[in-house]
């Protein structure tokens, strides 16, 4: 059923109605033979985007809210990080090794992956575009300091930044500064702080409540 | 940082200074080019994996490979313009480092 064979829609599922790149099509060529040659079914493509769908930052803002409030579950959190996870619901068991960088004051860590984009999916869904550009993952490394400046956090130069490049089996989530002044929020309030960026680390949480 | 594994087998241990090998061969590499002959230390010994140069084309991946965790001053990677108190960190599997001074 690869793209262009057949133009009536008439066959169960939907192809798309405007012109496909060059990557689109290969990719539903591939899908289709998969599916022709019966090694997987369209129910397993559904379950795996619902999978994929499921998986998203709201996870990580879950563990790091935690972590703000209760002491005693941001040393499990840092100390093994995947049995915390699962203590939360969050199942990370399919991360090889899994570490979580503390920021403070004087240290502010940032996550790229220079080879491809590597990224702690489980925990935070499926990477931002920029996450994977060339322009991020070579200037996340020669520039931190300017790629944080353009997300809006500029830090003075007694604070140290530690870039991690994630070139292998570890992937690493950043666990932001609570931002000061919001010893009266609930747990819940404080995981809106906690954007995907922040646990990327290329700016630091929300200092306040975003609209709702 | 998180939990240590520190393996009796690894060559090398926390703290140590270590040169990562400038090589270029092809094949399935996880060294980044920017890295390779430079200067660091271990910071931590995150434990053996299975070798991704081996399993990129079918293999086992076996002997499995320790994996570091090494630490660079971004001075010394990119040149003295470079913010004195930065530092890149890079997953290097054991192989591509040699002990250094």
């Amino acid at each position: 059923m690869s793209e262009g064979h057949d133009t009536d829609q008439d066959h169960g599922h939907q192809h798309p109605k405007h012109e496909l790149s060059y990557y689109a099509k290969r990719i539903y060529a591939i899908r289709d033979l998969l599916l022709e040659k019966g090694v997987i079914t369209d129910k397993d493509i559904q379950c795996q985007v619902e999978y994929q769908e499921a998986r998203s930052p709201a996870n990580g803002a879950k563990l790091v809210a935690r972590a703000w409030i209760d002491p005693a579950f941001k040393a499990r959190l840092i100390g093994d990080p995947k049995p915390a996870c699962a203590e939360m619901g969050i199942d990370a068991t399919s991360i090889n090794e899994f570490v979580v960088l503390e920021n403070t004051e004087k240290v502010r860590h940032m996550v790229v992956c220079t080879l491809c984009s590597c990224y702690p999916r489980p925990i935070l869904g499926r990477p931002p575009d920029w996450y994977k550009s060339f322009n991020y993952r070579q200037r996340a490394v020669n520039d931190p300091r300017g790629v944080m400046r353009e997300f809006g956090l500029g830090l003075s130069d007694d604070v140290a930044v530690r870039i991690h490049d994630s070139t292998a089996d570890i992937r690493y989530l950043v666990l932001p500064l609570r931002p000061k002044g919001t010893e009266g929020l609930s747990e819940t309030q404080l995981a809106k702080l906690v954007t995907r960026d922040s646990m990327i680390g290329v700016m630091d949480a929300l200092p306040a409540l975003p609209p709702s | 940082m998180g939990r240590a594994v520190k393996l009796p087998a690894s060559k090398f241990k926390a703290g140590d200074r270590v040169r990562v090998k400038f090589e270029d061969r092809p094949g399935h590499i996880r060294t980044p080019w920017y890295i390779r002959g430079k200067t660091g230390w271990i910071e931590r010994v995150h434990g053996d994996f299975l070798n991704p140069e081996s399993l990129a084309f079918g293999g086992d991946g076996l002997p499995k490979r320790t994996l570091y965790l090494v630490a660079f001053n971004q001075s010394d990677v990119w040149g003295k313009a470079v913010g004195s108190k930065d530092k890149v960190l890079v997953d290097i599997y054991e192989h591509w480092l040699s002990p250094a001074v």
